[in-house]
């Protein structure tokens, strides 16, 4: 096992050599470096299309995927050594998309051997870009509680209602969305439906946030008409669905407090801030605080290769990645605030070229919402109260 | 190699786990504690260890031990924590065996065989002063003969007035501070000029102040080379802050279990108090730092055991880390007891004790983050 997988190393890192462009190695900057794909995609310039093709061709997107689906059909070993290679030199990943994080996942796991192969190759492609309709404005925390409705047309829903938070729905060309189909039954009365965000009736938007940005939207729903074919698992049964994909938004959002390509935070501000003549950051306090911080992220790191080993293997506690989710966003949260001491009055500037457009404090706050998305905090620390610590009445 | 117990392993936690809670359970460490043993440990529980093959855990099969690396040790430490057992373990099957394999050598064929059958227990007197500094040793040894004479004092050298030896760190040359010119020395108990003052410690452990008055050992007695006692040190220190980590996990995770068990039992305002969010919420977050501080420590156990150039790093968040989450486990528990947490009559104060002086062991969280930013450069 240990010979094959020192085989495949090497056979990836061959391949990489080959394949991986010198601007796709190099940390993305800005909105643009990350290469999210779809049907109005632009690609910022040659190398992050010639970069996603190559790794389309070989099954890489979605390197644990079986073939059939536009995956590499790697095992759990062997996709750990493929991350690791592609950590080495420090390459970007080739396709963002909620189509890989989420809704693949929950079609692996739900999906007719039909829609598999419908569905799946173009997200592993890059060719359609997917958005998550699960927020309305009355139900966040409490999701189960969502009121837009479907109502039975025959062959087809008709769809009313609208959500809220939808992450790029305006650049999505489908979304996956929870919709109500029994209004009688709260927890079996929801159905996980498919649909195209080019149908009759969808309109969408835009939210400015306190970044300043504007990646989310209010999307509404007006007489939109879903065809009974277009939705997972089974009619009003959706909830299940649902369950099963937020564990793998929130194992992927927990990633952010491994920190990427910064490797220690000390040691990228003693750069910054200069060192006093012992070789220490030049502010004790800060110094103390951003190695306090390092030691967390360190920890954190072994726990995501731990839970990763664990999840892929079935060894996991089913409700871990709300222990990930917890402790990855805040851990990232506490790295933006360190990044915002660090910097000084630099992480003030809000729009200048220096700033790289306020790179710093747009980022500060956007990992605010890390702790809110794919549920927040409280209601982590609650999921783990009662389904991993057996409290009772929780 | 995945982060997880693989098959053996989870073969030796199923032997060690019901072995240990039924040899040495809390109750085992009262009955010391209350009769006011004066050895630190129970010598009969130490040869079931050595019959269990656990004393030669990391002993090399040459020598009679079982040849397994520091992930099987923090199986029984892990096992050690939760039971708060009173074992000299730590300091002579992991810390001392590190250096004495790591060195070679006369010392190492003549005391492993005896480590692997539970006939010797070594101490480690490296420190100086009450907070951990190894490399500040001024113990002197001066050549006379054809050995060595050593001046000078060891403080809180845990089960130092009992062992059959010592790995006694003193300086042949350079100064305190400095890491070269320092030896490690085997000094056999009973040695003219030797002497030990036990001291009982917050956790009915005992670690002695030990005087060196002229000592005087052969050139055999080094081990491994002399004016380069940090190479032996080296591996020691590791091996024992991985160790004390293992077994700080154990502690807080028995802490932990105490804690959710008495939260699901306690009835106040009419309702379990297990109930209350408020409580819910600080349990969840205890639960999310111990995994973390497990993961850690078992990753800082896989790079030890690999010989891996970032498991200095690791050995130094590991402790860290299970520091914070222990500390944090442990007073919590006393916390969520409420009145009762404060009685001698609960184990749960047993657990901040226990905690609090294998904070100390080897460097607290504050040595060990400074250390991780002093490896990271800053
Ligand atoms: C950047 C961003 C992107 C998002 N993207 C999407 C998306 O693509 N698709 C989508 O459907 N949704 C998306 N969301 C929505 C997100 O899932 C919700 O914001 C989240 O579930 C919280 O709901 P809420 O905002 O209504 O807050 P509320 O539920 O109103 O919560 C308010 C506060 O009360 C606390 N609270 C609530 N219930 C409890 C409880 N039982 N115990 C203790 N505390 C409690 C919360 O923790 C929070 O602090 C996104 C959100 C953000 C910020
Ligand atoms: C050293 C000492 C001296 C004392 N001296 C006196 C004295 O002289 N006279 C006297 O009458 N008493 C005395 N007490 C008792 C003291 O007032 C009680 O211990 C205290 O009120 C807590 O009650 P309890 O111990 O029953 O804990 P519990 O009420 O059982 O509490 C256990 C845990 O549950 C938590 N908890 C309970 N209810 C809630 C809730 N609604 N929401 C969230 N968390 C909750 C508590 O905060 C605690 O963490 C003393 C206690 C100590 C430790």
């Amino acid at each position: 096992m240990s010979e094959n997988l020192d085989d495949f190393r090497a056979e990836v890192r061959a391949w990489l050599a080959a394949n991986c462009p010198d601007e796709m190695r190099k940390p993305a900057n800005e909105e643009g470096d990350i290469c999210w794909g779809g049907r109005n995609w632009v690609f910022k310039n040659d190398a992050q299309r010639d970069w996603l093709h190559a790794c389309a061709a070989k099954g890489y997107t979605v390197p644990d995927w079986p073939k059939a689906y536009g995956g590499a059909g790697l095992s759990a070993q062997q996709t750990k050594v493929f991350r690791s290679e592609m950590a080495r030199i420090g390459a970007r990943a080739p396709l963002s998309s909620f189509g890989i994080w989420m809704l693949g996942p929950a079609l692996l796991h739900f999906g007719t051997e039909e829609q598999k192969l419908h569905y799946l190759p173009p997200i592993a492609r890059g060719e359609i870009r997917w958005c998550q309709g699960y927020s309305e404005p009355g139900s966040g925390s409490d999701l189960v509680s969502l009121q837009s409705f479907g109502e039975d047309k025959g062959d087809h829903w008709q769809v009313n209602g609208s959500k809220i938070w939808t992450s790029y729905a305006d650049k999505a060309d489908w979304i996956f969305a929870l919709i109500r189909t029994d209004k009688a039954n709260k927890y079996q009365g929801i159905t996980f439906m498919l649909f195209d965000m080019a149908s009759p009736g969808v309109s969408t938007k835009p939210i400015l946030l306190i970044s300043g940005n504007s990646p989310f939207c209010e999307t509404f729903f007006d007489n939109v008409a879903v065809p009974k074919t277009q939705f997972i698992g089974e009619v009003n049964r959706g909830w299940d669905v649902a369950k099963y994909l937020l564990g793998h938004e929130r194992e992927m959002i927990s990633g952010g407090g491994a920190g990427g390509d910064m490797v220690s935070i000390g040691a990228l501000y003693a750069q910054v801030i200069g060192k006093n003549a012992a070789g220490e950051l030049d502010d004790p306090v800060l110094r103390a605080e951003m190695a306090a911080f390092d030691t967390d992220v360190f920890a954190f790191r072994a726990m995501g290769e731990r839970f990763m080993d664990m999840w892929k293997t079935g060894r996991a506690h089913p409700a871990s990645s709300n222990m990930m989710k917890y402790a990855g966003t805040e851990l990232n949260k506490r790295r933006h605030e360190l990044v915002m001491s660090g910097a000084g009055s630099a992480g003030l500037e809000w729009d200048s070229a220096e700033s790289r457009g306020g790179s710093k404090p747009r980022g500060w706050l956007r990992t605010k919402a890390n702790s809110i998305e794919g549920g927040t905090s409280e209601v982590m620390l609650n999921v783990i109260a009662k389904r991993i610590l057996d409290l009772p009445g929780a | 190699m995945p982060l997880y117990h693989n098959d053996e392993q989870a073969m030796l936690r199923d032997s060690a786990a019901p072995f240990i809670a039924d040899a040495a359970p809390v109750s085992h460490l009262r009955s010391l504690r209350d009769s006011g043993d004066a050895t630190g440990f129970s010598r009969d529980l130490w040869k079931q260890f050595a019959e269990m093959g656990f004393a030669g855990i990391l002993v090399g099969e040459e020598y009679g031990g079982m040849g397994l690396g520091h992930a099987e040790a923090g199986i029984v430490l892990e096992e050690i924590g939760r039971n708060l057992t009173p074992s000299p373990f730590l300091s002579t099957s992991v810390a001392a065996v590190s250096a004495l394999k790591a060195a070679g050598g006369a010392q190492a064929a003549q005391w492993l065989p005896r480590v692997a059958t539970g006939d010797a227990i070594i101490a480690i007197a490296i420190d100086e002063k009450p907070r951990h500094g190894p490399e500040g040793s001024a113990l002197a040894a001066t050549r006379a003969g054809n050995g060595f004479k050593l001046n000078g004092q060891k403080c809180f050298v845990l089960s130092g007035h009992v062992a059959d030896m010592l790995l006694v760190l003193a300086r042949t040359g350079g100064s305190a501070g400095d890491k070269d010119g320092l030896t490690l020395f085997a000094v056999p108990q009973g040695a003219a000029g030797l002497n030990a003052d036990p001291r009982r410690l917050v956790d009915a452990s005992l670690a002695a102040h030990m005087r060196f008055d002229d000592v005087t050992v052969d050139a055999d007695a080094v081990v491994g080379e002399v004016d380069a006692g940090w190479d032996a040190v080296k591996p020691l220190l590791a091996a024992a802050r991985t160790g004390a980590a293992a077994e700080m996990v154990g502690v807080g995770q028995g802490a932990m279990d105490l804690t959710m068990d008495y939260l699901k039992q306690r009835k106040q305002f009419g309702r379990l108090i297990g109930e209350f969010q408020a409580l819910q919420h600080r349990a969840a977050h205890l639960y999310s730092e111990m995994e973390i501080a497990r993961a850690s420590v078992m990753k800082a156990q896989q790079l030890l055991d690999e010989g891996d150039s970032g498991a200095e790093l690791m050995v130094s968040v590991a402790k860290a880390k299970a520091g914070r989450a222990t500390n944090l486990a442990v007073r919590e528990g006393v916390q969520m007891h409420g009145g009762i947490g404060m009685t001698d009559e609960y184990d749960i104060g047993l657990y901040m004790k226990r905690d609090r002086a294998l904070a100390e062991y080897m460097g607290d969280v504050h040595y060990h983050i400074d250390r991780v930013a002093r490896l990271n450069g800053y």
